[in-house]
């Protein structure tokens, strides 16, 4: 224990990162707090475009805090304060007069627990779709299939598109949040541990999709499961007590820590 | 590690204890589950008492003829009996073995309760007959039962039949011969009655609107100006018109009324006492004790029927109760479509837009605090804010050219629903409340991550997930609303309304008319009636029917929130 305490004012650890496309988010010195608790400490993390990034951690470390922060979610919270910036394709998402339902269509979010809506299975997919006011049935069933195919669905549910969808397994919920998600088209995807709530199998196929959906949205993952971050994403970044501690590839930060707080956190000593 | 761990052998082994009476059974479940049983033993107790009431009251009873001791005969039905100490003045007057007999049963005799009926001949509808009193008891075939549009049923023979010059004996009449003539007879009464009310009304309704044109421009004009007077002018034409189709349809009718008035019936009760009647003033007559099942099973629907479709006669003891029904639907209808969007839009600025502070808890204190309001109260308030202030606006703005009678200045079916609305508003806030804060975080989050708006969250996932629990909250209130009486005696029921408030009659539906009401029905015929035990087996009547109303909106609403449910089977996982 005492090897970690020395690290306390180190700093964050970058690993080089070469994205082929960029950067999709960039984070910059931004710090949050709830009330007079800070939550989120100077945290400065560049998101790479059409990659999978999982934010790593302990409980209460702020990763959901962050994830939550990109699209504004937290908005709804009362004594919310933050400093510092977050850019969307270098536009600025926390700056006055920033349009937070346009924002908010631009990145699709995947909660912990699956929420689907008290609706058919097809409502549920084109609901960002029918929040636009969308209503030509052509454009409303092709987004439909193609949500479903790429949230590997699809043939699941085909038969019972009209039937509830809180008539689905857990798991089937689960991807059909993911292709309400991906039917608006969005830019970037968040997932706020998606396979939480999730029995072994469905964890998979929720795995085999974020694998598949790589490279066409810019993926970011909160996950608990260390195993389950070294197999989707490509770029890891580890937060501790508010702060971000360690950012680089995956393997790296897996194989080869610079800090040994991260070494202890990834090999299970402490989490 | 292991070091503070404590070693296997030290553990004491369990010392045997006496555990405390209480442990061993459960005595508190008695309680509770007594308290269950009697509340259930009551609550079903009470519905099979008006059940049994209720279904048995049109069933056609035997008659009986009593030859009494003093010679006098009586007829009726029996209805109950009861055993009671006759006074020493009344054993007094009976010959001398009778006393005897009371004697020896310890001062005790049993009294049979009557429905003689001939009120116009006694001056009573029931009679006590003790049975020292009773010579003889015997069931006669040819006893008749006839039920009457005045006066109440009539219980005695059939004497004789005359169709204008024509005199049927009754031994020389026929059942079919007699049946057709009664048919003819009635038919010829409805006739009357549809020109008198429906035709006539109808004139007399444009007769009015006519001069209150009149009135309107001369309220607008001026009395006396020229337009004014143009009006007149007009009008008395077409006002003249309207007299002629009056005085037509007036001797239509008394054409059918003298025809009506040469057809009369004679009837006898047992001691022989004869009443002349018109024949279509008869409504149903049967003799009951040579009626096989078939025939009592005619009667019984025939008088459901009659008290399911029918108005009211005879002070509401008789005939039937369509317009209260009517008048319960229409305004519970009216309050449930005025109170939900009223109650679910407060219940969801309260829940989702205010912030929630003192004053939005203050807020709700009150909100449900005014759910234990006497409801009389709230009748004071419609009557005085809606109709006197409200109302009377209204009619100065709109109805002047009625003044000073009023229109909606007085209670009405508006008035009366709009007044349980509010009595009833708060049960809906609150299981709005309740509903919309049941409908988890995780949703509406999801819902905002799609770029919805909070409107669009609420309309599109909130409101519909939270639909069953405002539907049980809007049945609450139904049922509260449907079987209140109190405060609708002031803002609009009214004891004898046969003008429906909705009809086909322009606008068809008549916010500003008074109505009849079961609960007010049950109030007016068990208790304000010049014969309550005449109108006894009315209420059981109306108090099954008002059952069976409010019963039928529940499972109505009920299978609504049962199809919204299952759309949203599987919500918990």
């Amino acid at each position: 224990m005492d090897r970690v305490s020395r690290e306390e004012d180190e700093g964050t650890a970058y690993h080089p990162i070469e994205g082929p496309q960029g950067s999709a988010l960039e984070v910059e010195k931004f710090s949050l707090w709830y009330g007079e608790k800070q939550a989120l400490t100077e945290i400065t993390l560049d998101v790479q475009r059409g990659l999978v990034t999982s934010l790593i951690g302990p409980s209460g470390c702020g990763k959901s805090t962050l994830l939550r922060s990109l699209n504004r979610m937290n908005d709804l919270i009362d004594g919310l304060r933050t400093s510092g910036h977050v850019r969307l394709d270098g536009e600025e998402i926390y700056g006055p007069g920033v349009d937070v339902i346009a924002l908010r269509k631009r990145m699709g979010m995947v909660f912990q627990k699956p929420n689907p809506f008290p609706m058919s299975v097809a409502e549920n997919v084109v609901y960002p779709l029918r929040v636009d006011g969308v209503r030509d049935r052509r454009v409303l069933d092709e987004t439909v299939e193609r949500a479903l195919q790429a949230s590997a669905l699809w043939d699941e549910v085909k038969d019972r598109l009209g039937e509830s969808a809180l008539g689905l397994s857990g798991g089937q919920q689960q991807r059909l949040c993911i292709a309400r998600a991906i039917a608006g088209d969005p830019e970037v995807l968040l997932m706020d541990e998606p396979c939480s709530a999730l029995d072994p199998i469905a964890t998979s196929k929720i795995e085999e999709l974020i694998a598949a959906l790589r490279g066409r949205y810019t993926i970011l993952i909160v996950t608990h499961n260390m195993q389950q971050a070294a197999r989707v994403s490509d770029n890891t970044a580890f937060m501790y007590l508010g702060r971000l501690i360690e950012y680089g590839e995956t393997e790296k930060v897996f194989v080869a820590p610079k800090l040994q707080r991260t070494q202890d956190y990834v090999t299970g000593r402490f989490g | 590690m292991s070091g503070r761990e404590a070693p296997l052998d030290r553990i004491a082994p369990p010392r045997p204890r006496r555990a405390d009476l209480r442990s061993q059974g459960e005595p508190e479940r008695w309680a509770m589950g007594g308290a269950l049983a009697l509340g259930i033993v009551l609550i079903v107790g009470f519905l099979l008492l008006v059940l049994w009431n209720g279904v048995t009251t049109f069933w056609p009873r035997p008659l009986v003829e009593l030859e009494l001791v003093d010679g006098s005969r009586v007829a009726g039905e029996p209805t109950r009996s009861e055993t009671f100490e006759p006074s020493d003045a009344q054993l007094g007057a009976l010959a001398p073995a009778q006393p005897e007999r009371v004697a020896a049963a310890g001062g005790s005799a049993t009294r049979v309760l009557y429905r003689v009926g001939n009120f116009d001949l006694y001056g009573e509808d029931f009679r006590w007959v003790s049975d020292f009193e009773v010579a003889a008891r015997t069931t006669p075939a040819d006893l008749w039962f006839f039920e009457r549009v005045e006066w109440g049923p009539f219980v005695g023979r059939f004497v004789r039949l005359r169709l204008g010059d024509e005199v049927l004996a009754a031994d020389a009449l026929s059942g079919e011969r007699l049946r057709a003539v009664h048919r003819a007879a009635r038919q010829r009464f409805e006739d009357i009655r549809s020109i008198e009310r429906s035709e006539i009304g109808a004139v007399n309704r444009r007769i009015e609107e006519r001069r209150l044109s009149v009135r309107a421009v001369e309220l607008a004009e001026g009395g006396g100006s020229a337009a004014h007077r143009r009006a007149e002018a007009d009008a008395a034409t077409e006002l003249a018109e309207l007299a002629r189709e009056y005085d037509g349809l007036a001797a239509r009718a008394a054409e059918l009324r003298r025809t009506d008035a040469a057809q009369l019936v004679t009837l006898a009760d047992v001691s022989g006492r004869e009443k002349e009647l018109p024949l279509s003033s008869l409504t149903r007559f049967y003799a009951p004790n040579e009626l096989g099942a078939a025939g009592k099973l005619g009667v019984y629907l025939g008088r459901w029927r009659e008290f399911l479709t029918e108005e009211p006669r005879e002070a509401n003891t008789e005939g039937g109760v369509l317009p209260a029904i009517f008048g319960t639907a229409a305004m519970t209808l009216l309050m449930v479509l005025v109170v939900t969007p009223f109650g679910v839009i407060t219940a969801l600025y309260l829940r989702e837009y205010a912030r929630q502070g003192r004053l939005v808890s203050i807020v709700r204190i009150s909100v449900n605090n005014l759910a234990g309001v006497p409801s009389i109260v709230y009748g004071v308030f419609g009557l005085g804010f809606f109709a006197y202030t409200l109302g009377v606006r209204i009619d100065e703005l709109f109805y002047a050219e009625r003044l000073p009678s009023p229109t909606f200045g007085t209670g009405g079916l508006l008035w009366a629903s709009l007044t349980l609305a509010l009595l009833t508003v708060p049960v809906v806030i609150v299981a709005t409340e309740e509903a919309l804060a049941a409908v988890p975080r995780s949703v509406r989050e999801g819902s905002l991550a799609c770029g919805a708006s909070k409107w669009q969250t609420i309309r599109r996932v909130v409101l519909p997930q939270a639909m069953p629990g405002i539907m049980t909250g809007l049945i609450l209130a139904m049922a509260r609303g449907a079987g209140e009486v109190a405060p609708l005696m002031l803002v609009g029921v009214v004891k004898l309304a046969p003008e429906l408030p909705v009809d086909g009659t322009f606008p068809f539906v008549h916010f500003e008319r008074s109505f009849m009401h079961l609960g007010f029905h049950i109030y007016d015929v068990g208790f304000q009636s010049r014969n309550s035990e005449a109108g006894k087996p009315m209420v059981f009547v109306t108090t099954l029917l008002l059952i069976a109303l409010i019963f039928a909106m529940n499972v109505t609403a009920i299978g609504i929130r049962a199809r919204l449910k299952r759309r949203f089977a599987g919500a918990q996982f």
